[in-house]
């Protein structure tokens, strides 16, 4: 995936334990994913969808989704011209499901940004600022955990107001715990290293010590976590919209599953409505989860070598 | 978060470790009064999410309904919304303590007597969820734990990731239309399409009225299991994997066992200690999958309720079950606590 | 002291009760195998003690525990384990299972992770008796009672867990558990790592005492040649998965042939000391890695008295002249030359 071919160096200086040159090991890191069988696929599934919602627009019109344009026959099985059948008004089910890729993708990449700067941000302070700040965040943090994500995702999106930035809202306020806890427990072990110590002899503000030093070691374990973030909020936004709460107007794989079953797609045996954008969203959840799991066991390979 | 279950196993607030094994009575205090405060800061979010952050309460309730502006003040009155925000408060907290979790504008109801009337088809869809889960993890957990790696362990891994990457809700959809509609390749709907009886059964214990409702929780309940097993899987298999390297069992096998008998006996109670209080950590996980299953096959249980609050969208109903749901969790974690405690016979005794 | 219903073949005279030859376990999990032993021969009269020593590594614990078989699968056992004329490694898991315990049972190290920790003692002292023998629970547990006792664990801990016990109750545990089912044979490895000094003499007076009176075969494994020297009557040292002397252990003590063997006796551990306990006081560098094949003799990079020939080919254990009941594999033993070349 482009971030991981082009992975900038960390923000300020590189830590002094730290090799100059950045880009061979980045090179070496790619390799070793792909040749994982599960993080080759992860990344193409991963590539294939970004390159189909990206250049949907080519090949599709607007009148391809407009519910008063279209002209094929309603809610029709898979025939020539539509290989996936048609939906309620007409409509090409398989452009849809494509169409729909790029309103799920950017909710599900959106979320996950919120996700990781609520999650790091918290994460970094409670494990840095360890007295009572520290602690209170942890308390916090783990209060989170308990609560039940789907009500509260509910209650946020509704009281929010039905669209894409309230769900995304919704997921980020959701999901930040997983990758709090994960950074605040890296960055506990950063900073009892003696480097740290170090640097803080030497001066460094807190701000310095973050950027600088806990952050570039912090970095691998957030962008594991956010593969497995998308994932997980590509299948929350699925579920919000599905129950009424994103945008109506817009396409995307959860409003497709809302039509069909607001619309009787179910008692009508409409299979082919309802099963492609489950599909879509199988491929694209376990293509990210994969390339999830393999970057993780990349990265611990080379940190424990054999 | 995820609407179905990540996949790794999550960690338990386990005993205290060490020497000092605090007496129960302490440990229990300290426990419940955790949960206590957890209850307060859940109070203190809903008040925000629910009261503070709507614009207007009013105008939404009073949507497409022709109201004078005399009738919304007088609305806005009878709610409390003039008052200052304190007070509103508490006067929220005080409700919601004796029961008096609003008014439902849409059902004309009062919420808590609608929560009541759903929780029993939400208790009894969960439950028998968890039961069947329980089993089914526990049984294919510890056959792949025992030997990792094998064929069945690396399917069972690959199964549970599957359904773990699918929506809950669309999972329901593809068996409600293949079993229930009848309208797919020939297949009879051999389950009903949906609610929790066909209407003018007798109620009650009757054993047809037994049998109804069973038939139509066949569907709903596969559903639920299907997403949710797969969390029981990987807890009771990495519980049996942790004990698969402790010494005691080499012990075992020296004494002349057989392999299966060492992995019941010795291995499996072992690996159940941690697997139960899991079990009951889980179950706030599973909320999210119950209310899509309950909205996609019409259960008229609290989900199914929380989704017909969303169309107004009926504030209070809302707020009351969100606070509902939430507490639940809340009382099951602290179950789970409270349990280890009481199993584990190296914190059990003094 | 109640017996058991196993009926045993009776023992011919002189005919040892464990007899192994040509003992080798390769070990094929990663992508080296791991040479743990190699032909080792090891022989045990009825009521006899054996103590095997040597560094962490040297095959000691692998040798005992592949005589009941309880090795990982991934072990690869060649060679032949003859107790009381029935080799051990061509049977069928029916059988083993059935001699173990009964006829052999382990005191295994580490007592408080060797026993299960949710189960009471006394249910783990019953459980092979149940298991082995025709009794009831009762009579299971009063057996279990009564091995209590007679390890000095007062009976009524029978209903206790085993983190309710010290740790010396919980050897003697270990211990009365090994004997519930009157085994001919007791294999205990490092029966008293992690106790302190006064408890560890208990515990090894009580073996000693125990197997006396039983007529049990032991085989005791343990880094340190001192608490091998009061409990067993005969020594074997071992090295990089290879026997490098046997004997009477007053004399393998006293006087050492093998130059390994002499490290070992020479490092009398320091008090407080753990870590030399373990490496033999003073000996310069580490154990071979054992997943390369050696040639010649193993300790030859660390050995005083090394020459050129004694890096390659073989050097095999051989008898010691004038001292039939000793064995060593060292060129410098008395009689080497003559003993490779009879073959």
């Amino acid at each position: 995936m482009s971030t991981l071919e082009h992975d900038p160096a960390p923000v300020g200086e590189p830590a002094e334990e730290k090799a100059p040159s950045r880009l061979a090991p980045i090179g070496r890191f790619v390799v070793s994913l792909l040749r994982m069988p599960t993080g080759l696929f992860g990344v193409l599934v991963m590539l294939g969808f970004v390159v189909l919602a990206l250049s949907a627009p080519l090949f599709i019109h607007p009148s391809d989704l407009s519910v008063t344009q279209a002209d094929g026959p309603l809610l029709a099985g898979p025939r020539s011209g539509y290989p996936l059948g048609t939906d309620p008004a007409g409509r090409s089910v398989l452009l849809l499901v494509i169409w729909g890729s790029r309103t799920s993708l950017a909710i599900g990449v959106m979320a996950t940004l919120l996700t990781m700067v609520l999650g790091a941000g918290i994460g970094l302070m409670a494990g840095h600022y360890q007295g009572r700040v520290g602690r209170l965040l942890m308390h916090v943090t783990d209060w989170f955990i308990a609560l039940p994500s789907l009500p509260l995702a509910i209650a946020l999106a509704a009281v929010l107001g039905q669209g894409a930035t309230s769900i995304t809202i919704a997921i980020g306020v959701t999901s930040w715990t997983g990758t709090a806890r994960l950074v605040r427990a890296q960055t506990l072990a950063v900073e009892a290293r003696p480097f740290i110590e170090r640097a803080r002899a030497l001066g460094a503000t807190d701000t310095q010590l973050i950027t600088r030093q806990v952050l570039p070691n912090v970095m691998p374990l957030i962008l594991v976590s956010s593969t497995l973030t998308v994932a997980s909020a590509i299948l929350s936004e699925a579920t919000l919209t599905f129950l009424g709460l994103g945008d109506p107007t817009s396409v995307s794989w959860g409003s497709l599953l809302n039509n069909a079953f607001m619309q009787g797609a179910v008692t009508a045996g409409a299979w082919w409505y309802l099963i492609p954008p489950g599909i879509a969203i199988l491929v694209i959840v376990l293509g990210f989860t994969l390339v999830g799991r393999a970057v993780e066991h990349v990265l611990n390979a080379r940190v424990q070598p054999r | 978060m995820s609407v179905g279950v990540p996949l790794e196993a999550p960690t338990v607030s386990g005993p205290e470790e060490g020497p000092e094994r605090s007496d129960f009575p302490v440990y229990l205090a300290r426990k419940v009064g955790a949960a206590v405060v957890s209850f307060v800061m859940l109070l203190v979010v809903g008040f925000i999410i629910f009261s503070l952050m709507p614009s207007d309460p009013v105008s939404a309730l009073t949507r497409g309904r022709p109201t004078s502006d005399a009738q919304m003040n007088q609305l806005r009155h009878d709610l409390g919304l003039d008052q200052p925000l304190w007070e509103r408060f508490l006067t929220f907290v005080g409700h919601t303590l004796t029961g008096n979790l609003g008014y439902s504008y849409e059902y004309h109801q009062p919420v808590s007597t609608l929560i009541a009337d759903r929780l029993w088809p939400t208790l009894l869809l969960m439950g028998s969820s968890t039961l069947i889960s329980i089993w089914l993890g526990m049984w294919l957990g510890i056959r792949a734990g025992w030997h990792p790696g094998s064929l069945l362990d690396r399917s069972a891994s690959a199964v549970s990731l599957a359904l773990w990457s699918v929506p809950t809700f669309w999972l329901g959809l593809i068996l409600l239309v293949v079993f229930g509609s009848g309208s797919v390749g020939g297949i009879p709907a051999i389950f009903p399409a949906g609610g929790m009886q066909t209407h003018g059964t007798a109620g009650g214990l009757a054993p047809s009225h037994v049998l109804d409702v069973a038939w139509h929780l066949v569907l709903p309940c596969v559903t639920l299991v299907a997403v949710i097993f797969a969390q029981y899987v990987t807890i009771m298999r990495s519980s049996i994997i942790d004990e698969r390297g402790n010494p005691y069992l080499l012990t075992a096998r020296a004494k002349g066992l057989r392999d299966e008998v060492v992995r019941r006996r010795h291995a499996v109670p072992n690996a159940l200690l941690p697997s139960v209080t899991v079990i009951f950590l889980q179950i706030g996980g599973m909320i999210g999958g119950a209310i899509t299953v309950e909205v996609v096959y019409s259960w008229p249980g609290l989900g199914y309720l929380t989704f017909t609050a969303l169309r107004i969208p009926d504030l209070q109903l809302l707020e009351g079950t969100f606070i509902v749901f939430s507490a639940a969790v809340i009382v099951c974690n602290l179950i789970a606590d409270l349990l280890y405690r009481a199993l584990d016979p190296r914190v059990r005794r003094q | 002291m109640t017996e058991t219903a196993v009926r045993r073949p009776e023992l011919g005279p002189g005919e040892p009760l464990l007899d192994v030859r040509g003992l080798t376990v390769t070990y094929r999990s990663g992508r080296d195998p791991v040479y743990a032993a190699r032909g080792v021969d090891v022989t045990l009269a009825p009521g006899e003690t054996l103590g095997m020593a040597g560094e962490s590594g040297s095959g000691k614990t692998t040798v005992a525990m592949s005589l009941l078989r309880l090795l990982p699968v991934d072990a690869d056992v060649t060679g032949e384990i003859r107790f009381r004329g029935e080799d051990l490694l061509s049977v069928n898991w029916a059988r083993m299972r059935a001699v173990r315990w009964a006829e052999a049972s382990v005191v295994f190290q580490g007592a408080m992770s060797a026993l299960n920790p949710v189960k009471t003692v006394g249910d783990q002292i019953a459980e092979p008796i149940l298991l082995h023998e025709k009794v009831g629970e009762k009579a299971a547990r009063e057996r279990a009672r009564a091995l209590l006792d007679s390890v000095g664990v007062p009976s009524r801990r029978v209903t206790s867990y085993p983190h309710e016990l010290s740790g010396g109750q919980r050897q003697r545990v270990m211990m009365a558990m090994a004997l519930a089912c009157g085994p001919d044979l007791l294999i205990a490895d490092e029966p008293t790592t992690a106790l302190d000094v006064i408890v560890q003499a208990q515990i090894l007076t009580l073996l000693t005492d125990l197997v006396k009176e039983r007529g049990i075969s032991l085989i005791m494994i343990s880094h340190d040649l001192s608490v091998l020297a009061s409990t067993c009557d005969r020594i074997a040292v071992m090295y990089a998965g290879r026997l490098v002397e046997t004997g009477p252990s007053r004399v393998v003590i006293t006087h050492p042939l093998h130059p390994y063997a002499r490290a070992l006796a020479g490092a009398f551990p320091t008090l407080g000391d753990p870590a030399s306990r373990r490496a033999p006081g003073g000996l310069p560098g580490d154990p071979p890695d054992l997943r390369e094949k050696i040639e010649g003799c193993p300790f030859a990079p660390r050995c005083p008295e090394v020459e050129d020939r004694c890096r390659t080919g073989v050097v095999p254990l051989v008898e010691v002249v004038g001292a039939p009941d000793r064995e060593a594999a060292c060129i410098h033993v008395p009689g080497y030359d003559a003993a490779v070349a009879r073959g």
